[in-house]
C-alpha cells in the first residue's frame, strides 16, 4: 500500500542503503551441488563467537531433537560406511568360488599350493594360501545370499535413519525460524516510532525476511550436511585403515592435497564472486535507472551515454562472472582428478597386493568405493563452512534488531478516563528530535472540546511533529500534555490512542477486503455499522459499484481504487472508530475534482463535535480554525486566530498572502 | 527458449563444439577407467601378473591426467561461453529497450523490463552454464555407460531396464509433489513479506488505532502458514537423497546376486563385475543429473520467453528516413486535429485537438483525472505518435524530424520527478554537460531550490541516491525543474510538476519562471486552478476533447466544466 506515513520531515537522515542480506538474492551462480557456499560472498559476522552462542541458545529448546538428529546421522553414516565392506565380502565369496572351481576337486588346498610353488607361481600360491577356498567347489550361493540379505538390511537402515534425521531436522529448523520471526514481530510492536523513522524500511524488512530465510536454509541443510560429512570422513578413513593401512596411507596423502586445493580455490572464487556480486549490483542499478527513467534519458539526449555505461559495466560483469564461474568450476574436476589419481593408485597397488595374497579382491573393491566417497565431503565441508558463516552473520543482524532499545513501558498505575471530552492542554512543552536542534520550545496551547486547531506552514516545516507528540509516538522532553486534565503519560498508550482518530494524506490501507479495512478501528463492527460509516464518508456508492462490493480485495498497490477513494475509505474508517479527537491531513496532491469535493464534505462532517487538529492547506479550514499554529523549520513560530495573526503582520501574514489571497482575488 | 539459445549461442559455435568434444573425451575416459580396472583384475590379479598390473596402471594414470586437463579446459570454455551468452543477451535487451517509445515501455512496465534485463537473463545463463559444465556429460555418460555395461555383460544389463524407470518414476513423483509446494512456499514467503511491509509502512496507523494485537495475529497466521508449508517441503525433500541412495545401493546388491550367478556359470569373468558396478553408479548418477535439468529448464524457459517477448517487440515510433532540414523558427507548436488512441481501443484518449502555442506564451492544460492531459503533452516529444492529425514544431511535422533534434528543443519536467543517482550537479547537468556552476545555481534559484541545496553539506556535490529517495518529494520536483531550466530549451513542458509543492513555494516558483522564461514556449499541465490562472491560454479537457480554450476570465464566463473545476477548489464563499 502507500508507504509514506508522516515522518518527522526535519529528521531527514540519509537512509541507510538497504543492505543485501547475505541470503538476499541467492547470488548469481549457485549450483545445485552444495556449491552455493562458495558462490555467495561471505558477509562476516562482527562478533562471530557471541552471535554463534546466541544462535545456539535459540536452538536450546530443540536440543533433545538435535542430539537425536546427530545420533541418527551417525547411525545412518555408520551403516552406509559398512555397506561397501559387506559388499566386498560378497565379492570375496564369488572370487573364492571362481578360483575354487578352477582347482581340481578332491585335492587338498595345501597340495595345490606346494604344487604351484614348485612351478614357480609364487604369487598365485600366496594368494591362494590366504583364501578360504575349497578346491573344486564353486560359489557358495547360500553364503552370498546371506551376505546380500544383510546388505539389503544395512542399506535399508541407513536410508531410514538418513530420512528420519532429515525429517526431524525440518521440524527443528522450521520451528526455530518460526520463533525468530515471531520474536522479531513482537519486538517491532515494542520499538519506538523513532526507530522506524530513522531506519530504512528495506533494511528492517530484509532482516525479517531474507536474513531469517537464510538462517532457515542453513539450519536445514548445513547442519545435517556438516554432521554427515564429518562423520563420513572419519568413518571412511577408519574403514580404509581397517582394510589396508598401506592403501589408507596412500589415500591419506590425498587428504591434505584435497583440502589445500579446496581452500585455495574457495578463497579465490569467493573474491571473484564478491566482485561479480558488486558488478551485478552496478549493472542492475544502471539498468533500473535507465529503464525507469526511459523517457527522461531520451529527451535529455543521453541515450548514447546510457548505452556506453551499460556496455562498460556489462563487459566488466562478464569478466568477473566468467572468472568466478571458472575458478569455482575447477573444484569439481580437481576433486575428480584427485579421486581418479587415488583410484589408479589403489587399483594398481591393491591389484598387486591381491595377487600376492595379502589383500582380498573384495577389500580392494570396497576400498575403491570408500575412496570415491572420500573427496566429496571435503569439498562439501568447505562450502558448508561458508554457508554457516553467513547464517551466523544473518542471525547477528536479527539479534541486533532484537536488542534495539524499546519504547518506555506504560505507567504501572494508569489512570482511566471514562468519557473523554477531548480537551487538550500543552503545558510548557519542549521537544527536539536531535539534542542539538531545538524544535518546540516552551509551547503552550489550550484546546477546548470540539475546537479546531489548524497547523500551517511551508513544505518541510515539520507539521507532523505535533501529531507525533499528541499520540505519544515520540516522548516530549519537558512540560506536560494533558488530555481532559490528565497527563497523557499517566494513561496507557492504548487508551490515549483510542481517543484519537487519524486520516492521513497518504491513505494506509492493508491488503484485505474493503470491509475489513473500514472495520479496522472497531473490531466488532456489524455490516450495518460498516455501511453506515461508508455512507457517512460518501464512499458507499463507489463501493457498491465494484463487482465484489465490500468484499473487494485491495491488492498490494490497490490499483483498483484511486487515491481519492482510498482517502474516503480512511475517513470511513475514522467514522467507525468514532474517536473524540481527530487528526486530519488535508490532501495537496492530485485527486480529481469530483472526489475532492466529497473528501472535503466528508471531513467536515467527521470534524463536527470533535476536537480536531488539521494540517491545513485550504483557506476555508484555516479561517474556521479556533487556533492556528504556524510552523517553519520544524518550529512553531506563531500561534493565534486568523485575525490575530494577520494583525501581527508576521510570518503568517506573508504566508497567507502568497499562498491564498492572491489566487482568490484574481479568481473573482 | 530454443530460438533464443540458437540465436545468441551461434557466435560461439566453435567454443561449444570444443566444450562438447571435451565432455565426450571426459565421458569416454571416465568409462574406460573401470574397464581397465576390470582388466587388471581379470588378467593381472587373477593370474598374478604384476607386470601387467603395472603397465595397465600406467595407462590409467595417463587417462586420469588427460581427464583432468580436458575437464579444466572444458570448464574454462564452458564458463566463458555461457557468461558471454549472458552478456550478449543483456546487451541485446538493453539496446532494444532504448529503441522503444513510451508505448512499448508501458506494455511491459519499467519494473518488468528491469527484471527481464537482469534476473531473467541470469536464469537462462545459468542453464547454459550448467548444461555446458555438467549436464552435457549426463546423456553421454548414460549412453556410454549403457554401451559399456552391455559390453561387459548383456543379460546383467537387464537390471537397468528395471532400475532406471524406478529411479525416474521416484524422482518424478517427488518433483510432482514438491513443485507445487515450492510454489506455495514462495507465495507464503511473499505474504509474510507483505504483512511485514504493511506493518512497517502503517506503523502509525496501527498504533493510532490500537491494533497491535490484531496485527500480531495477522503476522502470526502468515508465519505459521509459511512454517507449515516449509515443513512439508523439507520433509518431502528429506526423502530424496536417502531414497536415491537406497535405489542405487539396492541395484548394486541385485548386480552382485545376478552377476554372481553369471560368474559361477562361467558366462562372465569376475573382473567385469567390479566394472559393472561402477558403470551402474555412473549411469544412475547421470539420470539424477538429468532430472535437475527437468527442474531448471522449465523455469528458464519461462524467462527465455519473457526475454523473447522484449526482443520481438518492434518500436512504434521511429526516426524518418529523410529528416526535414533544420528550421529557423523556434518554439512554435501546433496541434492540428490530433487524435490518439491505444492500439485496438474502442475510444480514443484524445480526439480532435487543435491549438497552437508561441514563444513567450504560457499554455495551460486542465481537466479531471483521465481527461487525457498527460497523454496530450507526451505526444509533443513523440513518446507516443498521434494516430491521426499532425503536430508541428516550428512548422515541421514532428514525424519528419530526427527525434534527437526534436528532444533538443524540449525541456520536459515529468509528473514523477525522476532523479538519477549521482550528485545534485550531475542531475542538473543531465541535459547540458557543459553548464557552469553559475548556471546551475541560477536555475536552482528560479526553481526555488537554491536554499535547500545550499543548506546541504556538500551543496551542488551533495549525493543523490537512486530515484532521488534521499530528498523529499517537493525537493525532487524542484530539482527536476531546475534540470530542465539548465538545458535552456525552446519549449518547456511541465506535467503536473508542482503538485508536491505547497502553495507558497508554488506561487514563488511560478513568478520566477514567468520572469525567467521570456523567449521560450511553456506548456503546463496542472490540477490546481491557482497554478494556471495566469496562463495566456487555458485548454480545458474533458473526456479527451477540448471543451474550452481561453483565459481564466473568458473561461469563467463561457466554460461550465472550467467553472466546475474552479468551484471545487475555491469554495463559493471564497470566490464571492
Amino acid at each position: 500500500m502507500s508507504d509514506s506515513s508522516p515522518s518527522p520531515e526535519t529528521e531527514k537522515k540519509v537512509p541507510a542503503e538497504p543492505r543485501p542480506g547475505p541470503g538476499g538474492g541467492r547470488g548469481p551462480g549457485g549450483g545445485p551441488f552444495g556449491g552455493h557456499g562458495l558462490t555467495t560472498p561471505v558477509v562476516k559476522a562482527k562478533d562471530f563467537r557471541g552471535s554463534f552462542r546466541r544462535l545456539a541458545a535459540t536452538l536450546r529448546p530443540e536440543m533433545g531433537r538435535i542430539v537425536l538428529v546427530i545420533l541418527m546421522a551417525a547411525i545412518s553414516v555408520s551403516f552406509s560406511i559398512a555397506g561397501p565392506k559387506i559388499l566386498g565380502n560378497a565379492t570375496n565369496q564369488l572370487f573364492q568360488g571362481v578360483i575354487g572351481k578352477q582347482l581340481p576337486p578332491g585335492v587338498p588346498k595345501s597340495t595345490i599350493i606346494s604344487g604351484l610353488r614348485a612351478k614357480g607361481q609364487d604369487n598365485f600360491a600366496d594368494m591362494l594360501a590366504n583364501m578360504d577356498v575349497t578346491p573344486g567347489k564353486g560359489v557358495d550361493f547360500a553364503a552370498v545370499g546371506r551376505i546380500l540379505l544383510l546388505l539389503v538390511f544395512v542399506y535399508l537402515l541407513a536410508a531410514f535413519f538418513a530420512w528420519a534425521q532429515g525429517y526431524l531436522m525440518a521440524g527443528v529448523s522450521q520451528r526455530t525460524v518460526y520463533k525468530m520471526r515471531s520474536n522479531v514481530d513482537e519486538k517491532i510492536a515494542r520499538l519506538p516510532l523513532s526507530y522506524f523513522d530513522g531506519h530504512a524500511r528495506g533494511d528492517i524488512l530484509s532482516r525479517v525476511t531474507n536474513d531469517i530465510d537464510n538462517i532457515a536454509n542453513s539450519l536445514q541443510q548445513s547442519l545435517t550436511q556438516l554432521i554427515t560429512a564429518v562423520l563420513t570422513i572419519v568413518g571412511v578413513l577408519g574403514m580404509m585403515f581397517f582394510i589396508s593401512p598401506l592403501l589408507a596411507g596412500i589415500s591419506l596423502l590425498v587428504l591434505p592435497l584435497a583440502m589445500g586445493i579446496t581452500m585455495v580455490i574457495a578463497k579465490r572464487s569467493q573474491k571473484q564472486f564478491a566482485l561479480q556480486w558488486e558488478r551485478t549490483g552496478d549493472l542492475n542499478g544502471h539498468v533500473e535507472e535507465m529503464h525507469s527513467g526511459h523517457s527522461i534519458v531520451k529527451m535529455f539526449g543521453r541515450q548514447k551515454e546510457a548505452i556506453e555505461v551499460f556496455e562498460e559495466r556489462n563487459e566488466k560483469l562478464y569478466d568477473s562472472s566468467f572468472r568466478a564461474q571458472f575458478i569455482s568450476g575447477i573444484i569439481m574436476p580437481s576433486m575428480n582428478f584427485l579421486g581418479n589419481l587415488n583410484y589408479v593408485a589403489i587399483a594398481v597397488i591393491g591389484g598387486i597386493r591381491v595377487a600376492s595374497g595379502t589383500l582380498s579382491l573384495g577389500d580392494v573393491q570396497a576400498f575403491i568405493q570408500y575412496s570415491r566417497q572420500f573427496t566429496q565431503p571435503i569439498a562439501q565441508t568447505a562450502s558448508i563452512a561458508n554457508v554457516f558463516q553467513s547464517a551466523v552473520a544473518s542471525s547477528e543482524r536479527v539479534f541486533e534488531l532484537l536488542d534495539e532499545r524499546e519504547e518506555e513501558p506504560d505507567t504501572t498505575t494508569p489512570m482511566h478516563i471514562a468519557e473523554p471530552r477531548g480537551a487538550i492542554t500543552l503545558d510548557h512543552v519542549s521537544f527536539r528530535y536531535e539534542p542539538e536542534t531545538p524544535l518546540i520550545d516552551d509551547l503552550n496551547l489550550e484546546v477546548k472540546p470540539g475546537q479546531m486547531v489548524a497547523i500551517v506552514g511551508p513544505t518541510g516545516a515539520g507539521k507532523t511533529t505535533l501529531v507525533n507528540l499528541l499520540m505519544r509516538f515520540y516522548e516530549i522532553d519537558h512540560g506536560r500534555i494533558l488530555l481532559d486534565g490528565i497527563d497523557i503519560r499517566d494513561l496507557t498508550r492504548d487508551e490515549l490512542r483510542t481517543t484519537f482518530g487519524m486520516v492521513l494524506q497518504d491513505a494506509w490501507l492493508f491488503a484485505g477486503t474493503i470491509r475489513d479495512n473500514i472495520a479496522y478501528g472497531y473490531h466488532d463492527a456489524t455490516d450495518e455499522h460498516i455501511v453506515a460509516a461508508a455512507d457517512a464518508a460518501y464512499v458507499d456508492h463507489f463501493v457498491r459499484t465494484l463487482t465484489d462490493g465490500y468484499d473487494t480485495k485491495l491488492d498490494d498497490e490497490a490499483s483498483n481504487v484511486s487515491a481519492g477513494e482510498k482517502q474516503l475509505l480512511t475517513i470511513a474508517r475514522a467514522f467507525l472508530a468514532d474517536p473524540q479527537i481527530l487528526i486530519l491531513d488535508e490532501a495537496t496532491s492530485s485527486v480529481d475534482t469530483r472526489t475532492e469535493v466529497l473528501i472535503q464534505k466528508a471531513m467536515k462532517k467527521l470534524m463536527a463535535n470533535r476536537t480536531s487538529f488539521v494540517i491545513a492547506h485550504r483557506l476555508s479550514t484555516i479561517r474556521d480554525a479556533d487556533t492556528i499554529l504556524v510552523m517553519d523549520h520544524g518550529r512553531i513560530v506563531e500561534q493565534g486566530t486568523h485575525e490575530e495573526l494577520l494583525d501581527a503582520k508576521g510570518f503568517y501574514f506573508d504566508l497567507y498572502n502568497s499562498q491564498f489571497v492572491e489566487a482568490y482575488e484574481e479568481a473573482v | 527458449m530454443l530460438a533464443l539459445l540458437t540465436t545468441y549461442l551461434r557466435p560461439y559455435r566453435k567454443q561449444m563444439t570444443l566444450v562438447l568434444t571435451l565432455v565426450m573425451i571426459q565421458s569416454i575416459a571416465n568409462l574406460y577407467l573401470p574397464s581397465l580396472n576390470a582388466d587388471i583384475i581379470n588378467n593381472g590379479v587373477a593370474k598374478g601378473d604384476t607386470a601387467y598390473i603395472m603397465s595397465t596402471g600406467g595407462m590409467m594414470l595417463g587417462i586420469t591426467l588427460l581427464l583432468g586437463v580436458a575437464a579444466i579446459i572444458g570448464v574454462y570454455w564452458g564458463s566463458k561461453t555461457s557468461m558471454a551468452f549472458g552478456r550478449d543477451v543483456r546487451a541485446a535487451i538493453f539496446r532494444k529497450v532504448q529503441t522503444f517509445s513510451q508505448q512499448e515501455v508501458n506494455i511491459f512496465g519499467a519494473p518488468s523490463l528491469i527484471t527481464r534485463n537482469t534476473n531473467d537473463v541470469q536464469q537462462v545463463q545459468m542453464v547454459v552454464l550448467f548444461s555446458l559444465n555438467m549436464i552435457a556429460a549426463a546423456p553421454i555418460m548414460a549412453v556410454g555407460g549403457i554401451i559399456m555395461a552391455l559390453r561387459e555383460d548383456v543379460p546383467l544389463s537387464g537390471i537397468l531396464v528395471v532400475v532406471i524407470p524406478v529411479m525416474a518414476a521416484f524422482i518424478g513423483a517427488i518433483v510432482v509433489k514438491a513443485m507445487p509446494l515450492f510454489k506455495a512456499m514462495q507465495v507464503k514467503i511473499d505474504r509474510v513479506n507483505q504483512v511485514m511491509r504493511e506493518k512497517l509502512s502503517g506503523v502509525r496507523v496501527i498504533r493510532a488505532f490500537v491494533r497491535t494485537g490484531y496485527e500480531r495475529t495477522r503476522f502470526d497466521d502468515a508465519n505459521a502458514d509459511l512454517t507449515k508449508t516449509g515443513l512439508s517441503v523439507n520433509r518431502i525433500m528429506a526423502l530424496m537423497m536417502p531414497a536415491l541412495m537406497l535405489i542405487m545401493n539396492l541395484s548394486m546388491v541385485a548386480i552382485m546376486w545376478f552377476g554372481g550367478q553369471r560368474i559361477a556359470s562361467g558366462a562372465m569373468p569376475i573382473g567385469n563385475l567390479t566394472a559393472f558396478l561402477t558403470y551402474i553408479i555412473q549411469i544412475l548418477f547421470s539420470v539424477m543429473m538429468a532430472t535437475i535439468m527437468f527442474v531448471m529448464v522449465p523455469r528458464a524457459a519461462v524467462s527465455a520467453e519473457r526475454i523473447q517477448a522484449v526482443l520481438r517487440t518492434e518500436p512504434t515510433v521511429s526516426d524518418p528516413e529523410t529528416p526535414a532540414a533544420a528550421c529557423v523558427e523556434k518554439g512554435f507548436i501546433e496541434f492540428d486535429r490530433v487524435e490518439f488512441r491505444y492500439p485496438g481501443a474502442e475510444q480514443p484518449v484524445l480526439c480532435d485537438i487543435s491549438f497552437s502555442a508561441e514563444p513567450g506564451e504560457i499554455t495551460a492544460i486542465i481537466g479531471s483525472t483521465g481527461s487525457g492531459k498527460s497523454t496530450l503533452i507526451n505526444l509533443i516529444p513523440r513518446l507516443y505518435d498521434a494516430t491521426s492529425g499532425t503536430i508541428r514544431v516550428d512548422g515541421v511535422d514532428i514525424r519528419d524530424m530526427n527525434r534527437e533534434d526534436l528532444w533538443r528543443k524540449i525541456g520536459f519536467v515529468p509528473q514523477k520527478a525522476f532523479l538519477f543517482s549521482g550528485t545534485v550537479a550531475s542531475n542538473l547537468r543531465y541535459g547540458d554537460q557543459e553548464a557552469t556552476d553559475e548556471m546551475l545555481w541560477h536555475s536552482l534559484e528560479v526553481a526555488q531550490g537554491k536554499k535547500f541545496v545550499s543548506e546541504m553539506p556538500d551543496g551542488l556535490e551533495a549525493p543523490i541516491s537512486q530515484g532521488g529517495t534521499n530528498v523529499s518529494g517537493g525537493q525532487r520536483q524542484r530539482l527536476a525543474i531546475a534540470r530542465a531550466l539548465v538545458k535552456e530549451p525552446e519549449v518547456y513542458v511541465f506535467d503536473d510538476s508542482f503538485s508536491a509543492l505547497d502553495f507558497k513555494t508554488d506561487s514563488r516558483l511560478r513568478a520566477a519562471l514567468k520572469r525567467e522564461i521570456t523567449h521560450a514556449t511553456t506548456i503546463i499541465v496542472a490540477q490546481r486552478v491557482s497554478t494556471i490562472m495566469h496562463a495566456d491560454r487555458i485548454i480545458v479537457l474533458d473526456g479527451g476533447r477540448v471543451v474550452g480554450i481561453g483565459t481564466h476570465g473568458e473561461l469563467m464566463d463561457t466554460c461550465p466544466t472550467y467553472r466546475e473545476i474552479v468551484y471545487s477548489q475555491l469554495t463559493q464563499e471564497e470566490i464571492a
